[in-house]
């Protein structure tokens, strides 16, 4: 066992974990936060995408071990004060999510490119959410709600 | 009036929950459970000689290993074949765990169950299996040709013949002016959603209660089968299915080894169990769909009308066949599409192979032969030098036609007569929302440009809402809100915004009063499941049944209430009011405390139900045929199904020197009856057409000759990215109300996959001027075949 100090969603963390324990079970199995899920065990379906400080990663690609000292954000911890953060809001007004299981991974890919390029254009919003699979929406509605994130976060119309 | 809720295009009731990580699937659930994992054949036929677990004894937190030797009773008996059919005389399915045999790679052999998943996969890997290999059956060829055998006792490795024909197919080709043959072939695919398949069971050994939640299309068929399996009485089992994380067909197959395994050790155990599939499991221990070879024969006259049609086509269904015959029924009855084939006769072999089962995928059976009757039109207008869509119009049935009678046996056991549609007007509309007719144009400047582009479409009809039958149970509480639940469950499709839309319409209360629960026995015992496009057909039908019972109640107890004939009443945001009289009116809480006469008030609002308050001392307190409480409870169970249909047309630009395929246009016309909530059905069809351009442009599985998948994961296993849809699906609706249900509704969940293979090769054709008869396609087949052209 090893000791990691972490910050998860706001909250500081000190836990004994395996050094073989992924982030992504270390986050479900020790602290109970099941918003961020697994869809291939690969890092090829993003669904379990987190932000580790201050980038995103794919969660089931990163040990536990490797996130001692460093600040996570899931899904979890968007929430401002009861209101969707506008990505998760664009997600819901543009029909962009079905089944959800993809859908915390996305967001969490979306805000990181968005970040990086607050006004992306089409292709760069497909490029930039190329590493999350959805197999509900054939990504026309994702891609929408991208753009009308930016078009919130920016200013700019959508 | 209030609103009306059906057809608006409202945003759904159930993504706040998903959008902030707050859904529940199967894998969210049971914190407190031990873990399943599975030692799985790495072979795809072999003799198990010996199962050694000693070297995995003594892993730390190990619970227990069970092998086939300790299944008792009926759990030692081959799982259910689920749907029988006289066809399918050789039907064999799979044993739980593996006796004596395994037949396909990933075949269950063991299950260990442990404290954590990390320490189950631990002991897994030290249990020793030896194999003693026997000869692989992959692929049809080698099946057809049954050199070596799945099944000892299955000849020929035909599990079923099964032949249908109307009119007498060999005069017609004998005298037609024009006959053409082709063979065709469509590759393996899979459901694959982002979630796998789980189940979690925990039994209650004081109540002897078992409770399962399982990521399934059909909790009522989980629960009959474990029930039957752990011979329970059905009233003491559960099932809840969860947030299910996609669907796609592969979850409607039940009951899984695992689904059977996990309730048996968490009752032996007494202590809860849960089973997660990974991803790897999910690609060699779940189904797969799609592979089929056809070699058909066609007849037309000079105008390119079909005067026979001659399909013979064999069926690769894996190593078992639990689902029956149901795909390539399918697959030989829909086949037809809109058109009529003069003489028809189709019969199909269903094939054993040492590979994954076959079970129904999004589309179940229809892009196949939707795939062969579009690449046979395409093949007459060739021949006749017509255009594309003259040849479709000449064949379609016309709408004074219907409803049309093709002479067939469909899926459920029930007549192939399609029940309403426009054929003619659906291709009319599509040929105006692609430009069909000023195309020659734009492959002229693209040209000009030294680019290729070309242009295709297919049509298909879709049998949908099939039988037997669901149900719908609506509640109106006393403080007015209204519950409601159907047995059928959700994988993402909005049920819970679209029935309460059928139910906000049809009781005259707030959207936001309804709730709706789907898959939870425990709200609703009756029901078949989610698959065949049927959820909105059949549990929406139910629904506002049983929605205007609860109705009818409310009427009559408040008509009590307020002295007025029911008829003279109506009910507006939750309050039911004389029409034309303002104030004569009564909240729907207070006709829900009112319908239920009490002994004892438990709040303020119950005392005006009890014994002294209210009643007329000349009746019963509740009258013969009728019951306590503002209910209704319905069933709807057509017929037959009902026939939606579409129609898609694609442009696409081959690169002259790479061939990659790029889809430039994707326009979809789609005739699903009336619409209940349009923004949910564009989102299935822009999720279908996504499925469609996979199967046309990348996803197989890439069996070996010795049945090892190589493909086994999504670094290999093509599925398409934001990168490699069409950017945009032009969609345009045709509304034409089904006569087969209260609402006028079709399905629409399947409809955007099913053509996707077929205009994709009509295009690519168009585009290539070479002739495609497998799909899917690759840039290096699609630069094979234009070499081979070129060199004659």
């Amino acid at each position: 066992m090893t000791k990691i100090n972490l910050t998860v969603d706001g909250v500081t963390y000190s836990d004994d974990v395996e050094p073989r324990t992924l982030l992504v079970y270390y986050l479900r199995e020790q602290l109970g936060k099941v918003g961020t899920v697994i869809g291939c065990d690969t890092s090829n379906c993003g669904a379990c995408t987190v932000e580790l400080d201050g980038r995103s990663v794919k969660s089931c690609t990163v040990l536990a071990v490797q996130a001692d000292g460093g600040t996570v954000t899931t899904i979890e911890g968007l929430d401002q004060e009861g209101r969707l953060d506008p990505v998760q809001q664009a997600f819901h007004d543009n029909h962009a999510l079905q089944c959800g299981f993809c859908t915390p991974g996305m967001i969490m890919a979306a805000r990181d490119l968005l970040k990086n390029n607050p006004t992306p254009t089409e292709d760069e919003i497909r490029e930039g959410i190329e590493g999350n699979l959805c197999r509900c929406t054939g990504y026309q509605n994702i891609v929408r709600a991208v753009q009308a994130a930016a078009g919130t976060t920016t200013g700019a119309s959508a | 009036m209030s609103t009306r809720w059906f057809g608006q295009p409202i945003p759904r009731v159930e993504d706040e929950r998903l959008l902030r990580g707050a859904g529940a699937y199967l894998d969210d659930l049971g914190h407190d459970a031990l873990a399943a994992a599975f030692v799985r054949s790495p072979h795809a036929h072999a003799r198990i000689t010996d199962v050694d677990v000693s070297a995995a004894l003594d892993v730390e937190g190990l619970v227990a290993i069970y092998t086939y030797d300790d299944l008792p009773d009926r759990l030692a008996e081959p799982l259910p074949l689920l749907i029988p059919h006289p066809t399918l005389t050789h039907g064999r399915t799979p044993y739980a765990l593996a006796r004596d045999k395994v037949h396909h790679v990933g075949a269950p052999v063991a299950m260990v169950v442990a404290e954590d998943r990390y320490l189950a996969e631990d002991a897994a890997e030290r249990i020793a299996v030896r194999y003693e290999p026997l000869p692989a059956v992959v692929g049809i060829a080698a099946a057809r040709a049954a050199a070596h055998l799945v099944h000892e006792d299955v000849p020929g490795n035909l599990a079923a013949r099964m032949t249908q024909s109307t009119g007498d197919v060999d005069a017609a080709l004998a005298a037609a002016p024009h006959v053409l043959s082709l063979d065709l072939a469509i590759e393996r695919s899979a459901s694959t959603p982002l979630e796998g398949r789980g189940v979690l069971a925990r039994w209650d050994a004081e109540a002897r209660r078992m409770r399962i939640w399982s990521s399934t299309q059909t909790s009522t068929g989980v629960r009959a089968a474990v029930a039957a399996k752990l011979d329970l009485p059905l009233v003491d089992v559960d099932v809840i299915t969860p947030d299910v994380g996609g669907g796609f067909g592969v979850k409607i197959m039940h009951p899984w080894p695992e689904e059977v395994l996990v309730p048996w050790a968490a009752r032996l155990l007494a202590r809860p169990v849960k089973f997660v599939e990974d991803r790897r499991e999910h690609f060699v221990a779940s189904a797969h769909e799609r592979g089929q070879l056809h070699s058909v024969r066609v007849g037309f006259d000079d105008d390119g009308r079909l005067l026979g049609l001659d399909v013979r086509f064999w069926h690769d269904h894996g190593a078992f066949i639990p689902y029956g015959l149901i795909v390539p029924i399918i697959t030989s009855t829909q086949l037809l599409g809109p058109y009529k084939p003069g003489a028809y006769r189709v019969t199909f072999d269903s094939l054993y192979t040492n590979t994954v089962i076959v079970t129904p995928y999004r589309g179940a059976g229809r892009p196949q032969g939707v795939f062969v009757m579009e690449r046979v039109m395409d093949a007459i207008a060739r021949e006749l030098g017509l255009d594309r869509t003259t040849v479709r119009e000449r064949n379609f049935i016309e709408p004074h036609e219907m409803p049309y009678d093709h002479g067939l046996v469909f899926q459920d056991g029930r007549p192939l007569i399609y029940d309403s549609g426009d054929f003619p007007a659906s291709l009319a509309k599509l040929k105006q929302l692609v430009g069909w007719d000023d195309f020659e144009q734009a492959r002229e400047t693209a040209r000009a440009e030294g680019r290729r582009i070309g242009i295709g479409l297919a049509c298909y009809v879709e049998g949908t809402g099939v039988g037997p039958y669901e149900g719908g149970h609506v509640v109106i509480e006393t403080s007015g809100k209204v519950k409601v639940a159907t047995g059928l469950t959700s994988q993402g499709q909005g049920h819970q915004t679209v029935f309460a839309q059928i139910v906000a319409d049809e009781l005259g209360v707030p959207l936001d009063d309804v709730e709706v629960v789907t898959g939870d026995t425990r709200r609703f015992g009756y029901a078949v499941g989610t698959f065949a496009s049927r959820a909105a057909v059949m549990s929406g039908s139910a629904i506002a049944l049983a929605a205007r019972a609860a109705k009818e109640k409310a009427l009559r107890v408040a008509g009590d209430a307020l002295e007025a004939n029911p008829d003279d009443l109506e009910i507006v945001d939750g309050v039911v009011r004389v029409v034309g009289a303002p104030g004569a009116e009564i909240s729907l809480g207070t006709v829900a405390v009112l319908s239920n006469p009490l002994r004892y008030a438990f709040d303020t609002a119950a005392q005006a139900a009890t014994q002294f308050a209210s009643g007329d001392p000349a009746k019963p307190p509740v009258p013969e045929d009728d019951e306590p409480g503002l209910e209704g409870r319905d069933y709807f169970s057509p017929m037959q199904s009902t026939f939606a249909n579409g129609m898609h047309a694609v442009v696409v630009e081959t690169d002259p020197d790479t061939a990659e395929v790029k889809i430039l246009r994707y326009c979809v016309v789609h005739d699903c009856g009336t619409l209940i909530n349009p923004r949910i059905v564009e989102g299935q069809i822009h999720g279908g057409v996504a499925q469609g351009v996979a199967g046309a442009l990348y996803e197989r599985m890439a069996y070996d000759d010795a049945g090892q998948l190589q493909n086994a994961s999504f670094m290999d296993f093509l599925m398409p990215y934001a990168s490699e849809v069409p950017s945009s699906v032009e969609i345009d609706h045709l509304e034409t109300p089904s006569p087969m249900n209260p609402l006028g509704i079709k399905g629409a969940g399947e409809a955007g996959v099913i053509p996707g293979a077929a205009a994709i090769a009509s295009a690519i054709e168009d585009a290539e001027g070479i002739v495609l008869t497998s799909m899917p396609i690759s840039p290096s087949e699609l630069w094979e075949l234009r070499r081979s052209k070129e060199t004659g």
